[in-house]
């Protein structure tokens, strides 16, 4: 029984991480419509670059995200602007084949500029610090500060989206291109600027993954994967849907990783296509799309 | 000097050209009605004027600055204001929320904010949390003309803005236009219902086939001459 | 009310100038490329197998994308598929392995039926990721085929393809031994199945069905409205693109006599070089991918001992040709010079008065 409880609380904890690699993508997709193939990749390459912050200035991995965000901002909002609002229009395969380009360019530039060797963001005590909830169980602390974090990014991107001018103009800017114009909403300043919010999410996702995991180079994939089907599992349109996305695939994968350790992916990708049989507009949607 | 004047406007929809050669101008202060069958290019028209028609030829002058070129963003900013057809409100966003944004980027000074429109059109302020599709279609054509004045336009263009009301409510609706023209915004009305456009029209213009067939003060102009123009020969 | 013009007569023809020399000189290619063994080292021979599996894949994906607007980032999955089956009938049952490929082409247009109803649930770019989820539910799932190899794969012993079907009389027609004269069995094979996969491709395109995808791709909205069945032209595509790149799947696997799971199911080998190769080529034309191979493999051949820095290549070259020269080289080439080589457009030939040739409009574009 404490097995079950445990592997429940686990895979919730687990659910957080997913959920803030799947708020990013979320974003991007609700705004823009556009699925970002090498989101995944742009988690891994945050982490690298939170890693090389902490390094150099010999920060902890918190405050070299913290430093980190700004840049990653600016990165976000340059790629939209010069590069990938280019790709946006009418035809799907102009941003699908130019993101899956840039997924290949990030992976290799990676593995050029460190190495295929597995990293880590070394957080000192916290690392194996848990709190210990009586009856054997235990929680990590840093699984649980990620989903403490899911938690506050998703209530922050509410607040931006539903209270405030620039959230009125994404929403107004999904809903209808051509009127958001008439309101004066210079497009690509609003795409630009919605990228850079999804590279903030990018950012605090990558350090949750590297403190809470390895990466690699090659690690981006598997993220995106896990991202979508989060995405996908809670349904389009809703940022809280997202996060019940992502605890249903954590929930999927520890339990499936609780019945054979090697059927912890497989299992999370069958509870995907199970929801994408049973209910494919997802659990929680509310886009009208 | 007219405040807004179209020279030779062309306008084309890819490959086809909808506007061949519009000459027009309106004047600050006048509400001007264009009026023509369907698919003549009353909407094209003031779609290019608005700035969505990029690749339209000629020349667009408002308030003395060329704009043809211009983006719709931009020429938002410079003080003119579309209600564009079949209203499209944002549906993600509450009545009050469409309001919002119409002004959000407002560069001009003026007398619109959120107060007036509500007393322009007080059941806007009754439903300002709703969402937009539970709104009746007369109640959406207010919040549109609404999100569009919060810009402080000094020209409105308005399209079709009775398309599928009932008279009581066009009425309603028209019964707005006086006191949005007191505050000085110039209009122009693209409008199937003739009848009601010749009343509150300074001018006239008829499209026909993407040309001007009519110019002219509706008390000037006979049926006949008007029937012509609009159906063609 | 005008004059009428007076009638003018008119046909409509696919086959231009271009296209029935290019009939012609392919002939010519493919009696040469049959001859080839008897006068070409093994190196050539294993050179133009790559060419003609990658251009076979390159040719089923463009297919799906550039035809029928199913952007698959999962065509792994079939060559997978079509490799661990291959092995399968091979190893464990001991069926010839020139008949294991076509059974492994059924047996993935099989397969290709229930995915394709999951994953159509999906529409554009989530369609794309859909159908690479699936493909790692299939590499997940054969890693725990303990028969099979599991997690780190198998071989093929020579003894399992020592036995294929002709190998006696190419041996003795060309006086090699065993392993040359299995490479020769495996490039007939590639030929054939590309040969097919190039003549089932051109008949679907140039038949009603062609028209059909043509129209979805062009408008589906419009397309739905004209009663086309939309659902059940891209589920007949998406199986037939299936049942293809799972037969050369098969054959690769035939040819590399070893597979694991990660190799068999790489998203690199198999998805993102035959997508560069499209691209460079030239989207939604049967030229296209001939082009993109050739180009493909020089850039292999010299570049990649480069490692990472290849890739980055690569990975930049697709995004400015797809940025700056959306249809490919060939995209360029037509342009220019107005040439078709695979006639799947019907043009419209007006007659009567005036130049043939300069009255001749492309119906669709």
């Amino acid at each position: 029984m404490t097995g079950l409880l445990d592997a429940l609380i686990q895979g919730v904890l687990l659910g957080g991480l997913y959920a803030l690699f799947a708020a990013g993508l979320s974003l991007i997709f609700g705004v823009m419509r556009l699925v970002n193939l090498a989101h995944g990749d742009l988690i891994v390459l945050a982490a690298f670059v939170i890693l090389v912050v902490a390094e150099k200035l010999g920060l902890d991995p918190f405050a070299a995200a913290l430093v980190a965000l700004p840049v990653l901002f600016a990165a976000g909002f340059a790629l939209q602007y010069v590069l990938l609002n280019r790709t946006l229009g009418r035809d799907l395969l102009p941003p699908l084949l130019v993101t899956f380009g840039l997924s290949i360019i990030i992976q290799n530039g990676l593995l050029q500029l460190f190495s295929a060797d597995s990293q880590r963001l070394r957080s000192g005590a916290i690392e194996t610090a848990s709190i210990a909830l009586g009856g054997g169980i235990a929680i990590g602390v840093v699984p649980l500060l990620t989903l403490l974090g899911a938690v506050l990014v998703i209530v922050i991107l509410n607040l931006i989206f539903y209270r405030t001018p620039l959230g009125r103009a994404f929403r107004a800017t999904s809903d209808d291109l051509d009127v958001a114009q008439l309101m004066g909403i210079d497009i690509r300043r609003v795409f630009a600027t919605a990228m850079g919010v999804a590279f903030t999410v990018i950012a605090i996702a990558a350090l949750y993954l590297g403190l809470r995991a390895n990466f690699d180079p090659t690690s981006g994939p598997a993220r995106l994967l896990y991202a979508f089907e989060a995405v996908i599992i809670g349904g389009l349109g809703s940022f809280w849907g997202t996060l019940a996305g992502g605890i249903v695939l954590g929930l999927a994968q520890t339990i499936g990783a609780r019945i054979d350790p090697e059927w912890q992916i497989l299992s999370g990708h069958l509870a995907f296509l199970a929801v994408l049989v049973l209910r494919p507009r997802g659990l929680f949607p509310r886009a009208q799309d | 000097m007219a405040l807004l004047e179209t020279r030779n406007l062309q306008a084309f929809y890819g490959d086809f050209q909808a506007l061949y050669g519009i000459d027009s101008h309106v004047d600050t202060g006048e509400t001007i009605a264009i009026i023509g069958a369907n698919g003549a290019g009353k909407s094209t028209y003031l779609k290019a004027i608005a700035g969505l028609m990029p690749g339209s030829a000629g020349s667009v002058v408002f308030d003395g600055q060329p704009i043809g070129s211009h983006p719709a963003a931009a020429v938002m900013k410079l003080g003119i204001a579309l209600v564009p057809e079949g209203r499209r409100l944002f549906p993600s966003l509450t009545i009050e929320e469409n309001l919002l944004i119409g002004g959000d980027r407002r560069k001009l000074p003026g007398p619109w904010s959120l107060q007036r429109v509500y007393a322009l059109f007080p059941i806007l302020k009754e439903r300002r949390s709703a969402a937009t599709p539970t709104l009746s279609g007369g109640q959406q054509q207010m919040a549109a003309i609404g999100r569009a004045l919060m810009s402080n336009p000094r020209l409105l263009l308005c399209d079709e803005i009775s398309l599928g009301l009932a008279p009581i409510i066009i009425a309603d609706i028209y019964a707005a236009l006086p006191r949005i023209k007191a505050e000085g915004t110039s209009v122009v009305l693209v409008e199937q219902d003739i009848a009601q456009a010749m009343k509150v029209a300074d001018r006239v213009y008829c499209f026909q086939e993407g040309r001007l067939s009519l110019a002219g003060r509706p008390r000037e102009l006979t049926r006949d001459q008007i029937h012509r123009a609009y159906f063609g020969a | 009310m005008t004059d009428a013009a007076p009638p003018q007569a008119f046909r409509i023809e696919t086959a231009g100038r271009a296209s029935r020399i290019a009939a012609v000189c392919a002939c010519v290619i493919l009696l040469v490329l049959v001859a080839l063994p008897a006068v070409a080292g093994r190196n050539l021979i294993q050179d133009l197998i790559f060419l003609f599996y990658m251009l076979a894949l390159a040719q089923c994906w463009n297919l799906l994308a550039g035809h029928a607007g199913l952007i698959s980032v999962g065509q792994q999955a079939f060559v997978g598929f079509g490799g661990y089956l291959l092995f399968a009938l091979t190893l464990r049952a001991g069926i010839d392995p020139l008949l294991a490929i076509p059974i492994a082409g059924l047996a993935s247009a099989i397969v290709a039926v229930p995915t394709a109803l999951i994953v159509f649930r999906l529409r554009g770019a989530y369609f794309a990721i859909g159908t690479w989820v699936v493909a790692e539910v299939f590499r997940l799932s054969f890693a725990q085929v303990k028969g099979l190899g599991g997690g780190t794969g198998t071989s093929l012993p020579p003894q399992a393809t020592s036995g294929v079907f002709g190998i006696e009389g190419v041996k003795t027609l060309f006086e090699v031994r065993t392993p040359a004269a299995r490479d020769i069995i495996t490039y007939w094979a590639a030929l054939v199945l590309l040969a097919a996969t190039l003549a089932v491709i051109y008949a679907l395109l140039r038949s009603r069905r062609g028209l059909a995808l043509g129209a979805i791709r062009d408008h589906e909205a419009a397309a739905a409205g004209l009663g086309v069945d939309i659902y059940r032209v891209k589920l007949a595509v998406y199986v037939a693109s299936a049942a293809m790149t799972g037969m050369i799947g098969a054959l690769i696997y035939l040819q590399k006599a070893r597979i694991s799971p990660d190799a068999a199911f790489s998203v690199l080998d198999w998805t993102a070089y035959v997508i560069f190769i499209v691209v460079i080529g030239g989207i939604g034309t049967m030229e296209g991918p001939v082009v993109g191979v050739l180009v493909f493999h020089l850039l292999q051949r010299y570049l990649a001992d480069f490692g990472a820095w290849y890739l980055i290549l690569l990975g930049t070259l697709g995004i400015v040709v797809m940025l700056f020269a959306p249809r490919g080289i060939w995209g360029l080439i037509a342009e220019r010079y107005d040439v078709t080589l695979f006639p799947i457009r019907r043009r419209l030939v007006i007659e009567g008065g005036g130049d043939e040739a300069s009255r001749t409009k492309a119906v669709r574009d």
